[in-house]
């Protein structure tokens, strides 16, 4: 059977711990109905390592942490026709921007040299800084709508399965939601 | 014995006639009459404060807002409590509120128990416009019993106010001005070395966020319990 026709979802996972997309699978059989009703076009549980170039529906969870977190979130919007901000983390920052009032540097300072024992001097450690390989802390973990436009803000840590539910059962119906009922900061 | 003489007045809230007593406040006469004004630093038996706005409302003939906690009810008054205007205002407060310090709603103890985290959801707030600040803040822990948190401090001053006024210990005052005021014990000390702090937990109480609390609490565990304070000011009007 052709799924063309299927509006397309996408998830993408910023800085977050995952808990927003466990909580997306927690809605016990309904997930077979969105299944059936959506396209799963990019997310963290199927295959797909590009983002498609245009999505109906794409939901973020996560705070943008990092340059390529940001390079990201630019590129879902361009590709993207609704985004969802999708948990505390997308939408305030959360645990992610709770190192705000630090610069990368004294964080960076504070995990790899005042905080760890291996190797014995301090000069050592510091040299062991992760720079290779891995993305650039910006100054700020921001919420995701500081770096582009967002459509729908679903907040919660996680928010509950039935405010996700809600939420997409009612975009596929064509109808804008308001899960503010189902969900708050630190659900 | 005297007979007291009040004048009684008759105004409209929300295009409804209601009568007051003269020196009752918009706050308090549309409340007797179920009609919702949301407040923050505002609590029944402390002292007025004024300082959250979130109770503003539009009074016909005056472009200004006013704060029902604070504004005596006139003869012939047209109010409204609730409009476009007066919802946009107070969902920005809110979020300045939010956007000033750092409330963590997911691993503050107070969860679930906050009423600012609960004032958002109520007027629909679901994300911030504005920039948050991310302000270097200090957590008082030096009090064995308590926890100061100045990262989750609205400015309330409920807790400066309750110690004042009912406690009468006064160990609770404000510092600096402006966005940089801040909670302090006694003379800006360690809570735990304060000599005036009585321990009675007044403030942890009617604090409505997770700024001062209980130590020993994990998220979602504070639970404040307000009764007292409604029976203490009742003993001390019997008193009067």
């Amino acid at each position: 059977m052709s799924t063309a026709t299927k509006p397309t979802v996408a998830t993408v996972w910023l800085d977050g711990c995952s808990g927003c997309h466990m909580s997306f699978l927690d809605m016990d059989e309904r997930i077979l109905i969105l299944a059936n009703a959506v396209d799963v076009v990019y997310s963290p549980v199927v295959d797909p390592k590009e983002f498609p170039a245009s999505v109906d529906i794409t939901i973020i969870e996560g705070a943008v942490s990092s340059v390529e977190d940001a390079h990201k979130a630019e590129l879902i919007r361009a590709r993207s026709k609704f985004v969802i901000s999708l948990g505390d983390c997308a939408v305030t920052g959360n645990v992610p921007a709770m190192r705000n009032p630090y610069s990368p540097k004294e964080l960076f300072e504070r995990a790899y040299v005042e905080n760890a024992t291996e190797p014995a001097d301090a000069n050592a450690r510091r040299m062991k800084l992760p720079v290779v390989g891995v993305p650039a802390l910006r100054p700020h973990a921001t919420p995701v709508h500081e770096v582009i436009k967002v459509d729908l803000f679903v907040p919660g840590c996680p928010p509950p399965a039935d405010a996700i539910w809600f939420v997409l059962t009612e975009l596929l119906a064509g109808r804008v939601p308001d899960p503010s009922a189902l969900t708050r900061f630190g659900k | 014995m005297s007979v007291m003489t009040v004048q009684s007045l008759t105004l409209k809230i929300d295009g409804k006639d209601v009568s007051c007593q003269a020196g009752q406040t918009i706050l308090e006469v549309a409340r007797e009459h179920d009609i919702e004004i949301p407040t923050l630093c505002w609590l029944d038996g402390l002292t007025l404060w004024g300082g959250c706005r979130l109770c503003v409302v539009e009074v016909a003939g005056s472009p200004k807002l006013f704060a029902a906690c604070g504004t005596a009810c006139a003869e012939g008054m047209e109010v409204t409590t609730n409009s476009e205007r007066l919802q946009k205002y107070r969902k920005t407060i809110v979020e300045m509120l939010f956007s000033e310090r750092n409330h963590v709603c997911a691993v503050c103890v107070s969860n679930g128990h906050c009423e600012l985290q609960s004032m958002a959801q109520k007027l629909g707030v679901n994300h911030v416009h504005l920039p948050y600040r991310y302000p270097k803040l200090t957590v008082d822990s030096s009090n064995d019993r308590f926890r100061l948190d100045h990262n989750r401090c609205i400015l309330c001053t409920r807790c400066v106010r309750v110690c004042g006024e009912i406690e009468g210990a006064h160990t609770k005052d404000v510092k600096g001005r402006g966005i940089n005021s801040q909670i302090i014990n006694d003379l800006d000390q360690p809570w735990g070395e304060s000599e005036t702090c009585t321990g009675c937990a007044k403030c942890v109480h009617v604090c409505p966020t997770g700024a001062l609390t209980e130590r020993g609490t994990a998220v979602a565990e504070m639970n404040k319990k307000r009764q007292f304070l409604p029976y203490l000011t009742l003993m001390r009007e019997n008193d009067k």
